[in-house]
């Protein structure tokens, strides 16, 4: 676990991430159910819950993707959905599920996003020579994206977010299908990053890293908050697997199935 | 099994529709047609019930013929072949390859092709309704010609399912298919001519078709009414054993597909170019003009629009040609111009979801829309003059050109003006990336039309004074209107760019989400 946190920006009066009553409908379904939550900054946060609990929604509407129904969310202070630009300069997304420019080469999709920030050329041609460096992608830099393999896919758009060096990384499941190597080594990067006062964000199925590498966790499941806090105020003695299920509930159904063991 | 494969397709068939009613209507308008082509067809094969049998056997032989080459040409260029029964998605399901065989070979009947081509086959029974044998043989040529017919397009889509699936392949195919779809004019007119020419070598080609596996079982009917029963006899043989050839030609190939799963791969390429992003100004506006340029070359989906752009002086040049006057030729530089300017009025829609990263990163709606608008400029005003100028060295109506040009330049501009407005505003259907520009898009199609439509309308009112100086000129024969058409369309048509561009951006920024939710339904 990650414990050199740098003391003054956690207790910094200005959250990294605020969010002020979130809420969000699909049709007659509330994806989100007013969610607040301070995300100090310095702190690596891990949002944690079941599948269709609200986590992507949530993310979408604090970096801008998508306009919640009620509610707001504040970057360092900077309301996200009144002054965007402002905003989005402040932070870096890896969204779950979108595409990405996949004609484009890795280096050219890292760049193109550098340069829509209007970034200086020679600092972005700096920045992505060591990005793909950091990523062991610098084999395949000039390969189309749309040729990479999952995994590289997903570092290839932790690169783009990476290249402005936000203050805020708001990452949704930044794991998913990397293999364990290149999982080391992107938490490894994010760890430096949260080191040098940095706020990361992640979404995660997996609780057991959320637990080896996040300081903060909240669960979330039903569009609700169910708790919040350092991890280990959440996970309150227990495995954060056993106080997750615990709150989420469910997971007691290990009865039925029987002709599964008569082959 | 048989049975269940059946009711899957049919089912997939039917949720298809429910997913979207513009998807219903697509399909209505398209069964609409095929219902109008098969009526066309059947008139004929029952009308050629009172022809003399020669004309009948060769226009059956020959027809069916065409079905036979049309099943098997059709599927490999269109990537829109019909993948709902991938056989690749049944790996898991360990059933006997006899059902699978069976099952997705009926299955190929339910869908407006199957359906027409097996109506249309057993109308040749009336054609030959001229005595027992005859409707006999016709019908079971036309159940042995059928049953070809699906076949056939399954062993070919199977054997080319792994070359397809490389995406180079994939990229390449797509688009050369587009030349002889936009060329069928010329094509068809000059087979027709052709065939027109030498009507008395039809009978002769017909015979000789009618003894290979593409006509014999079509000549069944023909051979028993003509009293040749040993022929008949021949050519059902040949059939048959053309069809379980087939069979166990793809057989074969589906097993082997079951087993080896299309593969895909490539080496690495290290970096270091990074294109037209080196050369291009390194600003938000640059960056997005470069993107765009990159995806034009790169993206088949982009290059399918633009194919047809160097395709529209040979259809004109070939319909001057046939006409002997070069006047019409001078539409060229407008048309041109229209057909560019307005490829870029779905711009974000090809993006999808990729559309995140300007979301993202906060770029300003105006230089997103300018980047874009400049990237297509690019290459588009040199195509619009040279289309523009070049059918005057044809024609010799040199006091044409400035009020042609004016047309031309205006039509860009108010275009790509325009263009920037509808794509920051709507999302329309378009094939996603990656697949075939071919493929039916996913999504509401009747929406995309009426935006598409509606736009167009408004082009048309935008581009008023420049063709009516058009018609002025064409009415006083005076040179001089031509002349101000010339200033009208560049100072309007340049003014209109600058303000879609700006009224673009602007609800761009304002909407940037909401656009981003749109495209997120249709991935």
């Amino acid at each position: 676990m990650n414990v050199q946190l740098p003391g003054p920006s956690l207790n910094s009066p200005v959250p990294a991430l605020a969010l002020r009553g979130l809420a969000k409908r699909f049709g007659g379904k509330i994806a989100v159910d007013g969610i607040s939550l301070d995300v100090p900054a310095g702190s690596f946060y891990g949002v944690v819950g079941p599948n269709g609990a609200g986590k992507t929604t949530t993310l979408s509407m604090a970096t801008g993707l998508l306009r919640p129904d009620f509610g707001t969310a504040y970057i360092h202070g900077v309301d996200v959905w009144a002054k965007p630009l402002e905003a989005k300069k402040l932070m870096g997304i890896l969204p779950d599920g979108v595409r990405l420019f996949d004609r484009l080469t890795g280096e050219q999709l890292v760049t193109y996003a550098g340069l829509l920030r209007g970034m200086d050329r020679d600092v972005v041609a700096q920045r992505v020579g060591e990005l793909m460096a950091a990523l062991d992608l610098s084999g395949d830099a000039g390969t189309l994206v749309v040729d990479y393999s999952a995994g590289m896919t997903k570092k290839i758009a932790l690169a783009s977010a990476l290249i402005h060096a936000p203050r805020l990384l708001v990452l949704d499941e930044p794991f998913e299908s990397v293999d364990p190597v290149s999982a080391a080594n992107i938490r490894g990067i994010l760890d430096n990053y949260v080191a040098s006062g940095g706020t990361v964000i992640v979404s995660s199925h997996v609780m057991d890293l959320v637990q080896r590498m996040c300081d903060h966790v909240a669960v979330v499941a039903a569009g609700r908050v169910l708790a919040a806090g350092t991890v280990e105020e959440v996970r309150d003695g227990a495995t954060l697997e056993d106080r997750f299920v615990q709150l989420v509930g469910g997971g007691n159904q290990t009865g039925g199935l029987e002709w599964l063991r008569t082959f | 099994m048989v049975a269940h494969l059946l009711s899957l397709k049919w089912r997939l068939l039917l949720n298809g529709f429910r997913r979207s009613p513009g998807q219903l209507v697509g399909i209505a308008i398209g069964g609409l047609y095929a219902l109008g082509v098969v009526a066309t067809l059947v008139g004929t094969l029952v009308a050629l019930r009172w022809a003399d049998p020669e004309t009948a056997h060769t226009a059956v032989v020959l027809g069916g013929a065409a079905a036979i080459l049309a099943w098997a040409i059709v599927p490999l260029m269109a990537s829109a072949a019909d993948m709902t029964l991938d056989p690749s998605r049944f790996t898991t399901s360990a059933i006997p390859m006899r059902q699978l065989l069976t099952g997705l070979a009926l299955a190929g009947f339910i869908g407006v092709p199957g359906l027409s081509t097996m109506i249309v086959a057993l109308f040749t029974a009336a054609t030959w309704w001229r005595s027992v044998p005859a409707v006999l043989g016709a019908l079971l040529g036309a159940a042995l010609g059928v049953l070809s017919c699906v076949v056939l397009s399954k062993v070919i889509t199977t054997a080319t399912a792994s070359l397809a699936a490389s995406r180079r392949f994939k990229d390449v195919s797509s688009i050369v298919v587009f030349v002889p779809l936009v060329l069928m004019g010329p094509i068809v007119a000059g087979v027709f001519r052709g065939v027109s020419g030498s009507t008395g070598y039809l009978p002769e080609l017909a015979r000789t078709v009618s003894w290979t596996p593409l006509g014999a079982s079509w000549s069944l009917g023909g051979d028993l009414a003509s009293g040749d029963v040993a022929a008949a006899g021949l050519k059902a043989l040949i059939a048959l054993a053309t069809l379980l050839a087939l069979c166990a030609a793809w057989n074969l190939l589906l097993k082997r597909a079951l087993v080896t799963p299309p593969f895909s791969g490539g080496s690495g390429k290290r970096g270091g170019k990074l294109g037209l992003f080196g050369l291009l100004p390194a600003t938000p506006t640059g960056a997005v003009a470069a993107r765009a340029l990159s995806y034009w070359i790169r993206d088949p989906r982009y290059a399918a629009s633009l194919i047809v752009v160097p395709l529209l002086p040979v259809i004109f040049l070939f319909q001057s040609a046939q006409s002997g006057s070069y006047s019409m030729l001078v539409i060229l530089g407008p048309m041109a111009a229209f057909v560019l300017a307005w490829s870029i009025a779905a711009d974000v829609s090809y993006d999808s979801t990729a559309f995140a990263l300007h979301l993202a990163t906060g770029v300003r709606g105006i230089h997103d829309r300018l980047g874009r608008a400049l990237a297509c400029l690019a290459f588009a005003l040199p195509v619009v003059l040279i289309f523009a100028v070049g059918p005057f060295f044809l024609t010799g109506e040199w006091g044409w050109l400035p009020g042609i040009l004016g047309l031309s330049l205006g039509v860009l501009f108010t275009g790509l003006g325009l263009a920037s407005i509808v794509s920051a505003r709507y999302a329309s259907t378009v094939p996603l990336p990656g697949d075939s520009p071919f493929k039916k898009p996913p999504g509401n199609v009747a929406q995309t039309l009426a935006v598409q439509f509606g736009g167009m309308a408004v082009l048309f009112l935008l581009v008023l004074p420049e063709l009516a100086l058009v018609i002025v000129q064409s009415v006083t024969g005076d040179p001089l209107w031509g002349w101000i058409n010339l200033a009208i369309g560049t100072v309007l048509g340049t003014a209109l760019f600058v303000a879609g561009v700006r009224v673009g951006g602007r609800w761009l920024d304002r909407r940037g989400p909401e656009l981003f939710a749109q495209l997120s339904v249709n991935r």
